[in-house]
């Protein structure tokens, strides 16, 4: 396999189907968009086969001197290889999502897509600091589109505010990139990753950096552009945008903020754990009185992302590894939840929860499943949110006490506001007529949440298969964070006895 | 220094004096009729001035051997490569003229000839390296612009544009007069190698004043801020065409001279302008952004996006380093495709009667109607809004790069921020075009002309335009050195 530009090829798949589908009618945009997707998480199976667990750090690697400035590097981690793999095996459901929901412009949607899926890609190869920003940046534009031509209502409101808040975030991330290729004098980021800045330099790029990734996690208080952009989006725009575009801000901490500022990282730890405590709290409790499906599945969302940080502030292994799979459970399950509810609102046009009622009468499949995501996003053990939030928790737990106390309020509120939207979606009486008469789900609907039901099962039965790929990574990267670590607050110590004379010694003294 | 030198040394300015004297006689004799075969002699005329300037700039000419008539005058490669994209521009305008003036039977012979004639005095500008030859070349080039902005003798706004053009150029002249016998009187000399020796040990407060009077004349005429108030009125009164040369080659000029000016007759005193050029700088950003938010007019609105664009490449001035001058360079190239490929845009946007459509709201809906279109004129938004993967964010990138290099992070900081405030007005265009019901206004069949314009500028301006950054960044880069020798 060596030598194959296996990378470029997922790149290129995409990108030429986004073009073809430009001049395409409806019918035969779905089938190449399909197609195109399909090829995609094949190359991606394959690129996992092939993927040496235990051997270089950097695996398929490429490098052509094309532009002046940067360079066309691309290669993967473990790390990297696993959102790959959540971008393409979530591609295919989003084509499939909008099969027969989007009615107009059906190329240039599709198109808009397989141009995000390309970018996507681009960002988790990215090898080179600059050309990582312009897949990183770049993914707006057809965000953008997405959400302001297809949307709902409000959909133009919402497409502002995501790209003005994003791109404001960026821009403070690239000085902060200029000065460090300045200064380092490469634009590698493999070895911008073990370069050494300056601890006090490191506090103001720490700080360009966060401005940026918090942005696109989203972390509480920025987090107020996701609500009003997932509402607005079509089904599949949520599902990619839960799904990938949020674990962009993750990969950037994980790949950026940590392993190039780690003393800034310890520094500003509090400050993360801090907002993630208020994230996890707030944002659930918001979700509690939400009335509209998307916008409670929304605020979870940012509720879970918290966990992702305070797992990756904490450290360490758990908490690192702990993070990556939240990560790639959240993505699963936030997709799956928002698919659930497109399902529904294809058939009744409404998210409103009161709408509906006594689902499982009259959609008994659509109801084991809507359960199966609903606990997936809980955290029931044996389904995929289970592992992550556990070590993520777990990780957090050795630093620092309280915000893991704190933090995991959040899956007690979880459980509230999850399992109060299923009573209320799915059992009780039917209370409406047109909702107890929408029909079950049909095949094209059952692939889709099957496949995403069995990828959530087997992250919870046997998650060994998604953490063996990165192990060695996040060892790296907790051995290049180990000379920052802060020093934890639990403060363990194995009790010693003290010997018997002294003890003695003490009770006559105190006769 | 021999007379043949000389004249070999200007041998594109020649090559167009010549041609535009024959084509003025042409015009006298031939009439309006004769003026689509004048165009196409004139663009040829460009052409061959390009192809005569090329050797300059490819062989990376700097040093002593460029002057031409004892210092007067200067054929680097700086000057060369200011002089290819003045030449691309003007050719463009000529290009994309007569479809727009047929309309309205005004497709006179003289306009080709003006266009030339502006070209020769934009070609001195950046050639100059004498006060005496900066303000020939300028007036030469504004006396033929007052003439071509009120172009459209029927219309209004164009005899409007026309005469605001002139009263304020006027000033502005005035003022960069001042400037310089300012400047004269205290460096006792008019050679910009002379005012930077004179200057070397220290400046003097009347020679201050000079320099700040003849960087206030030089501002007025890139449109910065606080001198930009009158770029929307003429880009919007000025016929179409006569825009998209205003737009483009006079700004390269005028940029083009300003950099020459500040590093080569004001480098050792940097300091002294550099306060002032990143004011411009800022206000410049922040004012075209602000501006354009409130415009329905497209072409008001590009006028804002250019003092806007004027900001961002003034960054690269304000670092005064050779890196900052070959990143302006290499914007301005970009700017010039963008600007281009927006003009062409807007005059292929006509209604069914072949009038133009300026408005923004009859452009709504516009991908649905005209998905080509469409297309293009978001491409060339989200290019000037800098959003990567479009090539317009490399300018950007590579003039923060130099202030960053340069030490100038807060500057670089601020001028980043500021640029979102201009993305949500190039958003806004996007935004009529893609979200809004379509008005189904545009109707109008385009020019093949102008259609070949807009393919071409959207391929430079599309990813595909990073492929030029190796050739084209060195290219700027001699520049930027030649620029540099002389000190």
């Amino acid at each position: 396999m060596s030598g194959f530009p296996i990378l470029s090829l997922m790149l290129l798949v995409p990108l030429a189907a986004a073009l073809a589908c430009l001049y395409l009618d409806a019918k035969s945009a779905r089938v190449v968009a399909l197609v195109a997707t399909l090829v995609d998480l094949a190359l991606g199976i394959v690129l996992w086969m092939n993927f040496d667990v235990g051997g270089a750090q950097w695996q398929f690697q490429e490098r052509h001197e094309l532009f002046s400035g940067f360079s066309y590097a691309l290669g993967i981690d473990g790390i990297a290889l696993l959102l790959i793999m959540l971008s393409v095996f979530l591609m295919p459901i989003c084509i499939g999502a909008s099969w027969n929901s989007i009615e107009k412009r059906v190329g240039e949607y599709m198109a808009a897509f397989l141009l995000v899926e390309t970018l996507m890609i681009g960002v988790f190869v990215a090898q080179d600091i600059f050309l990582f920003y312009m897949f990183f940046e770049a993914g707006l534009i057809p965000m953008y589109l997405i959400i302001g031509i297809w949307g709902g209502a409000d959909r133009i409101y919402a497409s502002y505010k995501f790209f003005l808040y994003t791109l404001l975030g960026s821009v403070l991330m690239l000085v902060a990139m200029l000065w460090m290729v300045h200064t380092a004098g490469t634009t590698s980021v493999p070895e911008l990753m073990n370069y050494d800045f300056d601890p006090k330099v490191q506090t103001w790029l720490w700080l360009a950096f966060f401005a940026s990734f918090a942005v696109k996690m989203p972390m509480w208080p920025v987090h107020t552009w996701l609500p009003a952009a997932h509402v607005q989006a079509p089904t599949a725009g949520s599902v990619i945008l839960a799904g990938v575009l949020l674990k962009m801000g993750g990969y950037g901490f994980i790949r950026f903020s940590l392993p190039m500022f780690p003393e800034a990282s310890a520094q500003f730890a509090p400050l993360v754990w801090g907002l993630s405590m208020a994230a996890v709290v707030i944002t659930s409790l918001i979700a509690l009185v939400q009335d509209d499906m998307k916008k409670l599945i929304a605020y979870s969302s940012v509720a879970h992302m918290a966990i992702v940080t305070i797992g990756l502030f904490a450290f360490n292994p758990q908490g690192l590894e702990g993070s990556m799979l939240v990560m790639l459970s959240h993505g699963l399950v936030s997709g799956a939840l928002f698919l659930c509810v497109g399902i529904i609102y294809d058939r009744l046009h409404t998210r409103e929860i009161a709408r509906y009622g006594g689902l499982a009468i009259n959609m008994p499949r659509y109801a084991l499943f809507f359960l199966l995501f609903t606990m997936a996003s809980i955290g029931l053990p044996g389904t995929s949110g289970f592992v992550g939030e556990f070590l993520s928790l777990g990780g957090i737990y050795q630093a620092s006490s309280w915000t893991a106390l704190i933090c995991t309020t959040g899956i007690i509120l979880g459980a509230a506001y999850m399992l109060y939207l299923y009573r209320r979606v799915v059992f009780g009486d039917q209370k409406n007529a047109d909702a107890a008469a929408m029909v079950d789900l049909d095949a094209r609907e059952l692939i889709m949440v099957g496949a995403l039901g069995l990828a959530v099962l087997w992250m919870g039965v046997y998650p060994e298969s998604f953490i063996a790929p990165m192990r060695a990574d996040i060892a790296a990267l907790d051995a290049r964070l180990a000379r920052a670590k802060p020093e934890g607050d639990a403060k363990l110590a194995m009790g010693k006895q003290k010997p018997a004379h002294e003890e003695a010694a003490a009770h006559e003294g105190a006769h | 220094m021999d007379w043949s030198q000389s004249l070999r040394l200007i041998a594109p300015e020649e090559t167009l004096s010549i041609a535009s004297l024959i084509l003025l006689l042409v015009a006298a004799w031939g009439g309006d009729k004769a003026a689509k075969l004048i165009s196409v002699l004139a663009v040829a005329a460009l052409v061959a001035a390009g192809v005569l300037v090329a050797p300059a700039l490819c062989g990376g000419a700097m040093g002593t051997e460029t002057f031409a008539f004892y210092g007067q005058f200067k054929a680097d490669a700086f000057a060369s490569y200011a002089k290819v994209l003045i030449y691309i521009s003007a050719a463009v305008s000529l290009v994309v003229a007569p479809k727009f003036f047929d309309r309205f039977n005004a497709m006179r012979a003289e306009y080709p000839v003006l266009v030339l004639l502006a070209a020769i005095g934009m070609g001195m500008m950046v050639s100059a390296t004498n006060l005496i030859t900066l303000y020939i070349g300028l007036e030469m080039n504004s006396l033929a612009a007052y003439v071509l902005a009120a172009f459209l003798r029927t219309d209004g706004r164009s005899a409007e544009a026309g005469l605001k053009y002139f009263v304020l150029g006027a000033l502005a002249s005035g003022i960069l007069l001042y400037g310089m016998s300012l400047t004269y009187g205290f460096a006792g000399t008019t050679s910009f190698d002379g005012i930077s020796a004179s200057m070397a040990h220290g400046l003097s407060n009347g020679a201050l004043f000079g320099l700040v009077f003849v960087f206030a004349g030089l501002a007025f005429k890139i449109s910065a801020v606080p001198f930009h108030m009158w770029t929307p009125d003429v880009y919007e009164g000025a016929p179409t065409p006569v825009t998209t040369l205003f737009a483009t080659a006079p700004k390269v000029a005028a940029m083009a001279l300003t950099m020459r000016v500040a590093i080569e007759a004001f480098g050792d005193q940097a300091h002294a302008w550099q306060q002032i050029i990143v004011f411009a700088a800022l206000a410049s950003i922040v004012v075209g952004a602000l501006g354009a938010i409130r415009q329905s007019n497209i072409k008001r609105l590009m006028a804002y996006s250019s003092i806007n664009n004027v900001g961002f490449m003034l960054v690269g001035l304000a670092v005064a380093t050779p890196q900052g001058i070959s990143a302006m360079l290499f914007y301005l190239a970009i700017y010039v495709a963008m600007s281009v490929g927006g003009f062409a845009m807007i005059l292929m946007l006509t209604d069914e009667h072949g009038n133009q459509v300026e408005d923004l709201s009859k452009m709504a809906g516009l991908s649905r109607t005209r998905p080509g279109l469409a297309l293009g004129l978001a491409m060339i938004m989200f290019s000037l809004a800098g959003i990567p993967p479009m090539f317009g964010f490399w300018g950007k990138f590579l003039v923060f790069k130099a202030a960053v290099d340069g030490g100038m992070i807060a500057l670089a900081a601020l001028g980043f921020a500021a640029s979102v405030i201009g993305a949500f007005y190039y958003l806004k265009v996007v935004k009529v075009m893609y979200f809004d019901e379509p008005a189904d206004v545009v109707k109008g069949e385009s020019d093949i002309w102008h259609k070949l314009i807009l393919i071409g500028s959207c391929v430079v301006i599309s990813p595909l335009g990073f492929f030029l950054t190796k050739w084209l960044g060195h290219l700027a880069d001699t520049a930027a050195a030649a620029l540099f020798t002389a000190l």
